[in-house]
């Protein structure tokens, strides 16, 4: 009577492969983390292979690459998982009955963002300095420009994401996870963009933390500021948030046209 | 001189591809009235609500809400109005008075402190403001959620099954409160509701849909008596169930 049943397992199970068999994205999902590891470690290891000269300053080069990855990283969660709160707590339709516009919502989420990436990155940089005697700061005057540009590129992919899961449901919600991922192997974030296959070079070049992280290895290997690559990162970024609050309002509005708003988290 | 209605629609519909779920309906509802709106599942309650808060966009037809256009100028309207239903809710991990706090001040309330320690004490949720929203029972959590509702002091109320999930006690007094509400503060509030001894004891106007379309309209005094019937149970029934008034079931 207390003994294990194997029915009881085996019905359980069948209900979670029933779960993971209703959505394609949680299918794909289960491949998608383990290719992008193999894509991004890949590209890491030619590049230290075929540059031994750099490898000296290996260190500097990952942990730089890795904390500022992080205010990408962070500043898009930060503003995409705080909109999926509003919907899991079914409060998104409270808010767009009150006085309060859309587009006031996404300056709130920007905010929190930028409080939720300060303190969550602010911590990892400080704690690196008596860990590894690395200091984010010595990159100067223009870690001001990277951590501003990654901010926003951040903002923009948040919007995004969020307008996604907006138009299909909590569904899609691991999108918010997988999206930024998607972009790591290309942003050239612990390698140079020249190490990727010239064939996606260009895709690589569309996005502005690639001009960040160029940037970034200018000052750490050759202790030059490239003011070209921070003007492209700004220009694309000016591009990008636009587009994504653009998308957001109208997923908003494409919600209250669906009546989607009250069915929201269920 | 008669006055202008608070709320007004013309040939309101919204349909969703070959689904009517509003169906060219058109009403009004004067000041201070208290108005319900009835129906069974699906009757189109709800998606009437939504469109007058400007949650959903119609197909076709009008709205007019305190003389603006709706949605158009619903920005005009939104400070003036609140609503309360259980198919919205608050965020469960802050409490009570974190979110009431966050509404006051989203509605531009003054002296928040001053109007939350009110509505504390009319709806006897004071006890409630440290708790986190997500550790109160269902009639506790209908309690704030009106209060919430009530934080702007609305000219317009707009109430989804304001006492589902609450015990016969409880609803009785949210429904005195209401009423007071109503008295004090001139306030018009329309409500859908399945409890018909509630639409009695509160409403002075009824508008019974079906299927997306009204079918009939009145005070519930005039209907129960259109009807030949003994209360607003037996009439919601006749209504629900396509029987014309007069009609007599065998």
């Amino acid at each position: 009577m207390n003994g294990i049943s194997l029915r009881r397992i085996s019905a359980l199970a069948l209900r979670y492969l029933y779960l993971l068999r209703s959505s394609r994205v949680r299918i794909i999902e289960l491949a998608y983390w383990p290719t992008v590891q193999m894509i991004l470690w890949g590209f890491i290891t030619q590049y230290l292979a075929g540059h031994s000269d750099v490898l000296n300053q290996a260190a500097g080069l990952l942990l730089s690459g890795v904390l500022l990855w992080d205010v990408l990283f962070r500043s898009q969660l930060g503003l995409s998982v705080v909109f999926f709160e509003e919907l899991h707590a079914r409060n998104l339709a409270q808010l767009l009955i009150s006085p309060l516009r859309p587009i006031e919502l996404i300056i709130a989420l920007i905010t929190i963002s930028l409080v939720r990436t300060l303190l969550g990155v602010g911590i990892a940089v400080l704690l690196a300095i008596p860990f590894y005697g690395f200091n984010l700061f010595s990159l100067g005057l223009p870690l001001a420009g990277f951590f501003f540009n990654l901010l926003v590129m951040g903002w923009a992919i948040g919007l995004l994401v969020s307008a996604l899961v907006l138009r299909y449901g909590m569904g899609a919600e691991s999108i918010a996870w997988a999206a930024i991922f998607a972009l790591a192997p290309l942003c050239g974030i612990y390698y140079p963009i020249a190490t990727l296959p010239s064939w996606l070079q260009p895709l690589s070049w569309v996005l502005p933390a690639s001009y960040v992280f160029e940037g970034m290895r200018a000052v750490l290997l050759d202790h030059a500021f490239r003011l070209d690559y921070l003007i492209d990162a700004l220009l694309l970024n000016a591009a990008y948030l636009g587009l994504g609050i653009g998308v957001f309002l109208a997923t908003v509005h494409n919600a209250r046209e669906r009546g989607s708003l009250l069915q929201s988290g269920e | 001189m008669t006055e202008l209605p608070i709320i007004q629609t013309e040939d309101l519909s919204k349909h969703y591809g070959s689904v009517r779920a509003v169906d060219g309906i058109s009403f009004h509802i004067a000041r201070s009235a208290t108005c319900a709106l009835l129906g069974g599942n699906g009757a189109g309650k709800t998606t009437t609500i939504a469109m007058l808060l400007g949650l959903l966009l119609p197909t076709s037809g009008r709205i007019r809400i305190l003389d603006a256009e709706v949605p158009r100028q619903i920005r005009q309207v939104l400070p003036r109005m609140n609503f309360s239903s259980p198919y919205v809710d608050l965020p469960q991990r802050l409490t009570v008075a974190e979110n009431l706090t966050v509404y006051a001040r989203l509605y531009g309330v003054r002296r928040i402190r001053e109007r939350l320690a009110v509505l504390g004490r009319d709806l006897d949720i004071d006890a409630f403001f440290p708790r986190p929203y997500g550790s109160l029972s269902a009639g506790q959590k209908t309690r704030v959620a009106l209060a919430k509702a009530l934080l702007n002091e609305p000219e317009i109320l707009l109430l989804d099954e304001p006492t589902a999930s609450l015990d016969p006690d409880t609803a009785d007094r949210m429904r005195g409160i209401l009423t007071d509400y109503q008295r004090h503060s001139g306030a018009t509030l329309l409500l859908a509701s399945h409890n018909m001894s509630e639409v009695e004891r509160l409403c002075n106007q009824v508008i019974m849909l079906r299927a997306g379309q009204i079918v009939a309209t009145g005070a519930p005094r005039e209907l129960i008596h259109r009807y030949g019937r003994k209360d607003m149970e037996e009439v919601f029934l006749d209504i629900a169930r396509g029987i014309q008034s007069g009609e007599v079931l065998e």
